[in-house]
């Protein structure tokens, strides 16, 4: 994007100043290589993102952003409920709850190494991956019930991972004002093969070393120690969210008129927190909400059952898990004033600065773990969210690098096998059982995740902790 | 660095045709037709192609799907989160559509099989269709086009 189209405050902040319809400015955090290879779109969209009622403060983008659905893929905006705010199906997206989290192996990459085409054979088999996988899990009426009320925790008292792992998620793995009855049949017959899969596209399961420290003590707290190994899980909500995102963006775009909402992009669906629309989708958010962190609950599970086998020192204790598609209900300070706003974050991550209560006691002192996801050759990072934070974006930092390439450029520009041995000469090993599907996600097409944590830490959303590097990727 | 050749457009019969269209993250699917119902016969197959080749689905069985929506945007919308619907709830996929459009009511059938995975290579599996990018128009020479962003 052109340059003079933004207000610049400094090296990693520009300002769109309202026009048209905006209610609020819109604001991108990113240097200014990284604005002049972002798509148009994301102006665009961040500017409609600006015009939705109750908006409060700004629409932002992070550093990561690039065109998405209605909101910028790396978009995030707050409403007010008491000044006719919404909440918004497209500005929560597809994947509800997609997110990431990382379990701590404890263990030296030559110890893993050792085993590591055994192991990514076991995680292979174990994990299932892919369009068409089915998971070990079926849920009847009541059981799938009690797991979207439940999430993660649902898990855990099922036998799916210990209650530390709960301490170690958003919400304590469980969002509250989930409304199970408000799930359709639809919704629970896509989930009724997917719980505990892995999904296809971007999503993945990482084995990984970790190869630099950026911040001793927070990494030191965070039990990240430079050429140890961990595991990073990238899935989402599987087709029950997927379902609930496409019932609710339709009957958001035909009740707009009702609510006396003009909508500049249909995909930015939405409707009055406060209506009886608005309730019902926060009520199957939030069951989505839980059927991801459920599903990442038993994913790590089948990770751990995996290592008990051929690393039975490893520990496997969770790092963290983060969601970076939802609409949260926060406590944040505007203009010195204490607020409590719906905060959409597409594309995402929650990054909570030092002090926050809702951080556990031992990474209270850090900050949240912001976990920024790679793609297969490319590296992954830990970063830790900062005081500054709450006053740039909502304590909110970018999730990833996005694609530099479409999945059509990418094929013509790769074939699977030669990603896969290309990678395995670079000493990381994939498994997935689509080739095509390894061309579309090959490393060179996605931007370099670097610059995009590197803008994010000068622009003060979060801080460098750690950087990772694959070992070994199942892909679905 | 060349690599190997993947369709991102169907054959040609007549107006009928498919592409595929970039977005950022994910994928558009455009159908162009004689009639508005052809434009969405052929937008379903590049759907279908978002996954596989259509032309390696068999087509073994038929089922039937109906849909309706207040206009056409929404109901080709509506027809293509229908089939991503079936295709997740079945595991199948489809190679052959054939679809009746009354006023805002839509009947079509759809031929398919169940997903064989070495023989299918499934890429990717689509999430939902989008308002991204959503068009449903006749363009100035009589041409039906059908066209939106999946969510993958």
């Amino acid at each position: 994007m052109d340059l003079s189209l933004f207000s610049r405050h400094s090296e990693t902040a520009w300002e769109i100043d309202p026009h048209d319809a905006m209610r609020v400015p819109a604001l991108i955090y990113a240097d200014a290589a990284l604005i002049q290879n972002m798509d148009r779109k994301v102006y665009e969209q961040v500017c409609n993102v600006a015009m939705l009622p109750g908006i409060v403060q700004a629409a932002f983008a992070m550093p990561d952003a690039h065109w998405g659905y209605g909101f910028p893929i790396g978009g995030v905006a707050a409403f007010d409920a008491a000044e006719g705010g919404v909440v918004s199906a497209g500005g929560v997206g597809f994947d509800i709850s997609c997110g990431v989290r990382c379990l701590l192996t404890g263990q030296p990459l030559e110890a893993v190494m050792a085993v590591q085409k055994t192991l990514a054979d076991s995680l292979y088999h174990a994990i299932p991956a892919g369009l068409g996988s089915t998971g070990h899990i079926h849920l009847d009426t009541a059981a799938m019930d009690a797991m979207l009320a439940g999430g993660a925790q649902w898990a855990v008292q099922r036998g799916y991972g210990d209650p530390p792992d709960l301490e170690r998620t958003e919400e304590h793995g469980c969002m509250q004002g989930a409304r199970p009855d408000w799930i359709s049949q639809q919704a629970r017959q896509r989930q009724r093969n997917e719980m505990g899969t892995l999904g296809s596209g971007n999503h993945y399961l990482e084995v990984q070393k970790v190869v630099r420290v950026h911040d001793r003590a927070a990494a030191q707290a965070m039990g990240l120690h430079e050429n140890e190994v961990v595991i990073s899980i990238h899935c989402g909500s599987r087709g029950l969210g997927h379902q609930v995102g496409t019932e609710f963006l339709k009957r958001m775009v035909l009740a707009a008129p009702q609510h006396g909402i003009t909508l500049p992009d249909r995909e930015l669906a939405c409707a009055p927190i406060d209506s009886p629309l608005g309730a019902e989708y926060l009520g199957a958010m939030r069951a989505a909400m839980n059927c991801a962190m459920a599903n990442r609950q038993i994913l790590t599970h089948l990770v751990r059952e995996v290592f008990a086998r051929l690393l039975p020192d490893a520990r496997l204790d969770l790092l963290y898990d983060v969601s970076h598609n939802t609409c949260k209900l926060e406590q944040h300070e505007v203009n010195g004033q204490p607020r409590t706003l719906h905060v959409h974050r597409k594309g995402a991550t929650r990054a909570f600065g030092p002090g926050h209560p809702d951080l556990p006691l031992a990474l209270r002192t850090t900050g949240q773990p912001v976990l920024i996801g790679g793609s297969m050759g490319t590296s992954s990072w830990v970063l830790a969210g900062t005081p500054a934070g709450a006053d740039r974006a909502f304590s909110s930092a970018c999730h990833g690098a996005g694609r530099a390439m479409s999945r059509h450029q990418a094929l013509r520009a790769w074939d699977g096998r030669q990603v896969i041995d290309e990678l395995a000469a670079r000493g990381i090993l994939i498994r997935s059982p689509s080739g095509r599907g390894v061309a579309e996600e090959a490393p060179g097409a996605y931007k370099d995740v670097g610059a995009v944590v590197d803008a994010a830490a000068a622009a003060g959303l979060a801080r460098k902790v750690a950087c990772l590097e694959p070992l070994i990727c199942i892909k679905g | 660095m060349p690599g190997k050749c993947i369709s991102a457009t169907g054959p040609a019969t007549g107006t009928a045709r498919w592409e595929h269209f970039p977005h950022g993250a994910d994928i558009g699917v455009r159908g162009y037709g004689t009639s508005r119902a052809q434009a969405f016969e052929q937008a379903a197959l590049a759907l279908s192609a978002v996954i596989t080749e259509p032309a390696g689905v068999l087509a073994r069985e038929r089922i039937e799907i109906t849909c309706q929506a207040p206009d056409d945007e929404l109901l080709l919308v509506d027809w293509l989160n229908a089939l991503v619907y079936e295709m997740a709830t079945r595991q199948w996929l489809f190679g052959r559509f054939s679809i009746r459009i009354r006023g805002r009511q839509l009947a079509a059938q759809a031929w398919g099989e169940p997903l064989d995975l070495a023989r299918h290579q499934p890429a990717v599996e689509v999430k939902g269709a989008t308002f991204t990018s959503l068009r449903v128009a006749q363009e100035p020479d009589g041409t039906w086009i059908a066209q939106c962003v999946v969510d993958v």
